[in-house]
């Protein structure tokens, strides 16, 4: 019998080679965090060491710096194909959060994703996004389709069943798919630790604080913690109570700004 | 790894507004599951909206379902007990939703049927329990909600424990435990409840914690899922539905009908390299020959090959807004096949309310269950979904949407052997009568097919060729499909499977027709056990032991008209 990790590893790797073999153009949006950091990995494992799926990674242009040299750095190491996209446009005309949390969400990644996807005309997206994060995702599919205007009509949701995923939809539209969805926060710290798998250690505390998130420097806030390796961290949730996206500003701004950015086509 | 705790996957279903989320909602809450925002968040959206705080409204994430008060999609959640871990799956009660309440069950284990102890069981509560029987799940437990509103009494729960028991068994889904409850309240969740001293069965969580989980069973299907090539090996990539694969497996690829040996199992990382695999990993394997494979062959054991057909009969529940029309192309996926299909033949609409039959409907409109046949453009390789779960259940698509689901309820394997015996179930593959011809130009040999024979019990061999010539009185045994054929007088005698085989002291050829050498019981016996045991690498020591090509055979020049 497998344990809940390797169903867990089983069935993404099932769903990651069915996004590879049933979807064209297909990327794998890479935010360097932990969960980005699993796809990866198990995207490996799909493949057998190999990564035929370009990488990209939405730059906002106000990332935590730490996070852009080490994209850089696993980018190089592992020879992975990478786009990296932004909105140049907007930065230019000094968009910031300073002009509105969710109004800078909206440009800087939602329209930057947005376009990116038309201008390399993807079919599909990999997307780490969890069931546990927020309300929204909690209602997600696998594979989920946005409309030619990457809008999800989320209340008129397909049928998703035995495995069977949405691989039909007209030119223009696109699939999110979402490997991790059954995946939650505690699960990926402990494939982490199983697998021995390097992440960025923003995620380890320094000086009393880490960060639980990654996001943009200016709206992600780091938590009072000891954990300093991911044993540590594990052992931290496996007690916590609090929601890991409490230092994610966008999510506050208002009770249902994530599902308003997501229907728009956010991550 | 670590923790080796179980998980049950669990669906709550039934009619609209019995109280599904809110059940799964306080079990959340009372067991200590939720985050702290999460609880604190739901008061200040309920407060900020001017509405009352809704323990659904934990799952109810969407604006549109707080604000109508009912699940619009489906939704997964953690939470354990000291006994395992949970997945508890809410499913909208919706009619207008079943889909979602479909997409939400059809991976569950184990199901819990909603009734509110007001209202009794209603339409959707038949429903719901109808499609879990299509689905497959074989057991629900029922929960008696709103207990509140119905002063407790013991006579209201009884009454609705029987109405419940009796449909789900007509369905044959196996019913229990009942529980009664009030997840407004809290009572009976964790701890039993004072205003229902007359119960003394399971709280709900007891009720969770005492089914039984059931591993999945079945022999090895393994759904060619792709073919990678990204270096020098060629990796067969899938994932296990059922059973186990191991290095030097014989294995046959259905509907190819080719055979080979399983030569290593692949994997990433050095500390995942494994000999061996079971259901459901996602693996990669390589072959011990290289042919042409595609997605949608499903590898088995040669001795428990799924069924090849082009025909089933199957029973089909439909969501799609245009209704089910015989002759219309879909496509149909099952396991990792894709093949167009269309219904030749609706036999009977099944109404969900009263599970009685109506015959010669011409179509099948959205939410409704039938029986059909289904014939598709090409043969696949499938299973009845009563041997095999995952490779006897397919969709349907019509456009782009996935649109039914269904169940392979009946289907018969069409006769797979193009050159050999068959009768009845049995089929040996052979090329017995087959030429050898010697290329003049490339002194190659090469093999002229008698082009598709097939001989049953009392048909005529041609027993001398250009390049072979066997007695009057032989035994033909196929050792990869298990079958020996007894040729008297220049006939088919009788066709059996090898386990009923008998040595006569007749010659014996293997289904090439190269002579096994065997002069006695005790020989054959030797003989035919070598070349069942596993293993193809002393494959040509077997041949050097046991064959000889020349007793019946030998390679002759082509004749004028053959073009080698
Ligand atoms: N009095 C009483 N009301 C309850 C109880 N459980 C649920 N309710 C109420 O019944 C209403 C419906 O509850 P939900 O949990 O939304 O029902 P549901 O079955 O999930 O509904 P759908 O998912 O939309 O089909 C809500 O207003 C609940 O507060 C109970 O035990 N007693």
């Amino acid at each position: 019998m497998l344990n809940h990790l390797q169903t867990l590893e089983a069935q993404s790797v099932y769903i990651l080679r069915e996004a590879y073999r049933n979807l064209g153009k297909l990327g794998l949006l890479w935010s360097i965090g932990k969960d980005s950091t699993v796809l990866l990995w198990l995207a490996r494992k799909a493949f057998f060491g190999h990564c035929p799926i370009p990488f990209i990674h939405v730059d906002t242009g106000y990332k935590i710096p730490e996070m852009i040299s080490y994209r850089d750095q696993v980018a190089s190491d592992l020879g992975l194909d990478m786009i990296v996209h932004q909105n140049k446009e907007a930065l230019a005309a000094g968009m910031g959060p300073d002009k509105g949390r969710l109004v800078c969400c909206k440009a800087l990644k939602t329209d930057a994703l947005n376009a990116m996807t038309k201008e390399y005309g993807f079919d599909g997206l990999i997307v780490g996004v969890r069931r546990d994060e927020e309300g929204s995702r909690s209602k997600e599919r696998v594979f989920s389709e946005r409309n030619q205007d990457d809008e999800w009509d989320h209340t008129h949701q397909q049928p998703e069943l035995w495995g069977q995923f949405k691989t039909d939809f007209p030119r223009g539209h696109h699939i999110r798919v979402h490997p991790l969805l059954e995946w939650n926060e505690l699960d990926v710290w402990r494939y982490i630790e199983y697998e021995e798998i390097p992440v960025i250690d923003l995620y380890f505390a320094k000086n009393g604080e880490r960060y639980r998130s990654l996001g943009c420097a200016p709206c992600t806030g780091r938590i009072k913690s000891e954990a300093k390796n991911v044993s540590d961290i594990v052992t931290e949730l496996l007690t916590t109570k609090t929601a890991e996206r409490s230092g994610r500003a966008q999510d506050r701004e208002d009770a249902y700004a994530m599902q308003k950015l997501r229907r728009d086509g956010y991550m | 790894m670590t923790g080796e705790r179980e998980t049950l996957k669990i669906v709550v279903t039934g009619h609209v507004d019995h109280g599904k989320s809110t059940v799964i909602g306080r079990l959340l809450f009372d067991t200590g599951s939720l985050t702290e925002g999460a609880v604190e968040r739901v008061r200040e959206i309920a407060r900020e909206k001017g509405q009352r705080f809704e323990f659904a409204y934990l799952l109810d994430a969407f604006e549109e379902e707080r604000k109508q008060g009912i699940t619009i999609d489906t939704t997964r959640l953690q939470f354990k007990t000291e006994k395992r871990d949970y997945l508890i799956i809410d499913a909208p009660g919706h009619k207008e939703f079943l889909k979602n309440m479909i997409s939400g069950a059809s991976d569950a284990e184990c199901a819990f049927l909603v009734v509110d102890a007001g209202r009794g069981v209603e339409e959707q509560s038949r429903r719901h329990a109808h499609m879990l029987a299509l689905l497959g799940i074989p057991r629900a437990g029922v929960l008696v909600n709103k207990m509140d509103l119905a002063d407790y009494r013991e006579e209201v729960f009884l009454r609705i424990r029987e109405e419940s028991k009796a449909y789900l068994e007509s369905l044959e889904i196996k019913a229990g435990p009942f529980v009664p409850l009030s997840a407004l309240m809290g009572e009976n969740i964790l701890t039993p409840s004072a205003k229902m001293p007359w119960f003394t069965g399971h709280t709900l969580v007891d009720a969770l914690d005492s089914i039984e989980k059931i591993e999945a069973g079945g022999s090895l299907r393994f759904p060619v899922q792709d073919v990678y090539k990204f270096d020098e090996r060629r990796i067969i990539a899938g994932r296990l539905e059922s059973g186990t694969i191991s290095e030097g497996d014989e294995i046959l690829l259905s509907p190819g009908g080719k055979i080979t040996f399983v030569h290593s199992l692949e994997s990433f990382l050095p500390k995942d390299k494994k000999k061996s695999a079971s259901a459901p990993e996602s693996i990669g394997i390589t072959v011990a020959d290289e042919f042409y494979n595609e997605r949608g062959e499903i590898i088995s054991s040669p001795a428990d090959p799924p069924i090849i057909t082009d025909r089933f009969q199957c029973s089909l529940f439909w969501m799609g807004k245009r209704p089910l029309a015989p002759g219309r192309k879909y496509k149909l996926k099952i396991a990792t096949v894709s093949e167009e299909a269309a219904v030749e033949e609706i036999l009977r609409l099944v109404d969900s309310d009263t599970l009685e039959t109506v015959s010669g409907a011409n179509e099948v409109k959205v939410n409704e269950v039938a029986d059909a046949l289904v014939r598709l453009r090409r043969p696949v390789a499938l299973d009845l979904f009563s041997t095999h779960r995952a490779t006897g259940r397919f969709v349907l698509v019509d456009g782009y949407d996935v649109s039914g689901g269904g169940i392979v309820t009946r289907a018969e394997s069409m006769a797979l052997v193009k050159r050999g015996f068959v009768k009845g179930e049995l089929s040996a593959r052979s090329d017995v009568f087959e030429e050898y011809y010697l290329s003049f130009g490339t002194r190659d040999v090469s093999r002229k097919s008698a082009g598709g024979l097939l001989y049953r019990v009392g048909d005529r061999v041609p027993l001398t060729g250009d390049s072979y010539s066997y007695p009057e009185n032989f035994d033909v045994v196929v050792f990869r499909d298990g079958v020996a054929v007894l040729i008297r007088e220049g006939r088919v005698y009788e066709i059996l499977p090898l386990g009923d085989y008998e040595y006569s002291g007749l010659p014996v050829v293997n289904g090439s027709g190269y002579a096994v050498s065997c002069r006695s019981q005790k020989e054959w016996i030797h003989a035919r056990d070598a070349f069942l045991a596993k293993g193809r690498r002393n494959e040509a020591e077997l041949a050097q032991r046991y064959l000889d090509f020349n007793a019946y055979r030998r390679i002759a020049f082509p004749q004028a008209d053959f073009v080698v």
